[in-house]
């Protein structure tokens, strides 16, 4: 099976995904991530303004057959959640790079963002 | 440790499932996505591979007399053709294994018992049964068939017809009763067909040779849902039907069937191993028994999370997951009796975080 692994982000080998844009960072789950919890059933969030550090545990996600941590990509000051996950879990099936996206960081270090894989790199880890 | 593959192992990698190991089976835990697969079988019809099963067979002239002793039913009132829901029972009446007892049709003027014992249990199962044959002094041959026989579960209100229309005698599935069981060819292979399961939706369970998987498994490819054990478990849980190793263990969580919910296993009439100390516990009534309970918050809780109540932990989810059906968190959990009526405000200490639930009647949803 193939996976969507657009090249316009970067990726931590945990599958996490981010985007930048202007020093604000969009986090998700691959599309490949996805696939692998299968029904996506739950997430947990931290709150806006909460501090967060590259490779923290910032989250947990649940399918009906799993339970997986979220990592952070990169640190950062959280500015916004995606609370439409709250009452519609499955948007993180449906769409992984669009409105399935978790949360959005005011970057603390553009430096953190090269530590990612990119979209080939990730593919090839993936395949 | 090497697994055991089912015969359609290969069938399932081809149509997209992924495996699991369960019981020392590599099993299909999903083919298209649990949620989908729920929904078939509560909706319309789906199969499940369950040849991960035990098949333990007893037969010669004190067989009754030998799985008497050694189940909580009372195995002598079968005829040909009734199966029971039973458990092995331990000497102080905790369950070893759970299992469906079918009686099937007589051989050379001898009752003969099939039963189905779970998955990586038959083994240890059969070990018991012959010793305490020799203990006894019965004659029974015990012999575990487990390898030998293919099983599948077909599932779902629609059940009855997919059964019917792959049947090579349709009038004989009308006709068959809630735990009744009689042979039936499909594709010219004669299968074991009982109206059981496991999902707590009308349906079938077949047991066929194992070499005859493909034929059987093909003639429901076309109208029924793959499903895998996600799925299945899922369907049980809202059932409230008891997954043995998780609901129960003899060692880590050893309970009685009067503690775990289904006392009407027991028949106090017959003599069988735990028998007194179950006549004890009906006599005396549990301490504690199992609950089926629903989070009030957001979240979901596994097994193994802890239960509060008045700031103390009275007990420890059995099983748990998000129901696709009631879209909540739904579970089992072992609780002391005062705590164990419906509306009883509890709570579940879901990775430290301590949320709301109560206390739910079990089955969570309406079943046959």
């Amino acid at each position: 099976m193939s996976f969507e692994i657009p090249a316009d982000r970067r990726y931590r080998e945990s599958h996490e995904w981010a985007s930048e844009s202007d020093g604000q960072v969009t986090i998700g789950i691959s599309d490949f991530a996805q696939d692998e919890l299968g029904d996506v059933v739950f997430v947990e969030l931290p709150e806006v303004g909460d501090a967060i550090e590259q490779d923290e545990n910032f989250g947990v996600i649940e399918s009906i057959k799993a339970v997986s941590d979220l990592y952070a990509p990169v640190g950062g000051e959280v500015t916004a959640i995606n609370e439409d996950l709250f009452d519609a879990p499955e948007l993180v099936n449906d769409d992984p790079y669009g409105e399935g996206w978790m949360l959005e960081l005011a970057l603390d270090d553009d430096a953190e963002l090269d530590d990612l894989l990119d979209a080939e790199t990730y593919e090839a880890q993936v395949a | 440790m090497s697994l055991n593959a089912p015969p359609l192992r290969d069938v399932h990698e081809e149509r997209g499932a992924n495996f699991t190991e369960f019981g020392g089976w590599e099993m299909p835990v999903e083919f298209d996505s649990i949620r989908a697969e729920h929904e078939a079988v509560r909706e319309d019809v789906g199969i499940f591979d369950v040849s991960h099963m035990g098949q333990l067979e007893i037969s010669g002239p004190d067989g009754c007399e030998l799985l008497d002793g050694l189940t909580s039913n009372d195995v002598a009132r079968l005829d040909p053709g009734d199966s029971q829901y039973s458990t092995i029972t331990a000497e102080d009446g905790t369950i070893i294994d759970d299992t469906v007892v079918y009686r099937l049709p007589d051989r050379d003027g001898d009752r003969v018992y099939l039963f189905v014992p779970n998955a990586g249990s038959d083994e240890a199962t059969a070990d018991r049964f012959r010793t305490h044959r020799d203990e006894w002094d019965l004659d029974a041959t015990v012999s575990n068939e487990t390898n030998e026989y293919g099983m599948v579960a077909v599932q779902g209100p629609e059940a009855p017809d997919a059964v019917a229309e792959a049947a090579d005698d349709a009038r004989t599935i009308d006709t068959l009763n809630r735990f009744e069981a009689t042979a039936v060819p499909f594709d010219g292979v004669e299968c074991w067909t009982a109206r059981t399961g496991y999902t707590g939706e009308d349906g079938f369970e077949l047991i066929f040779p194992a070499e005859e998987s493909e034929t059987i498994w093909g003639s429901f490819a076309d109208t029924c849902q793959p499903c895998g054990l996600g799925a299945r478990d899922t369907l049980r849980l809202e059932a409230g039907l008891l997954l043995s190793g998780q609901d129960f263990h003899p060692e880590e969580n050893p309970r009685t069937p009067y503690e775990a919910g289904i006392g009407f296993t027991v028949s106090l009439d017959t003599d069988f191993v735990g028998r007194d100390a179950l006549a004890e516990q009906h006599e005396t009534g549990v301490t504690e028994k199992i609950v089926g309970f629903a989070l009030e918050e957001r979240g979901i809780a596994r097994h193994g999370h802890e239960v509060v109540a008045d700031d103390e932990t009275i007990g420890t989810v059995t099983s748990g997951t998000m129901s696709p059906t009631l879209d909540r968190a739904i579970g089992l959990a072992y609780v002391p009796v005062e705590y164990a009526d419906p509306g009883t405000e509890i709570s579940v200490r879901v990775r430290g975080r301590t949320k709301k639930a109560k206390v739910e009647p079990i089955p969570f949803i309406d079943t046959v």
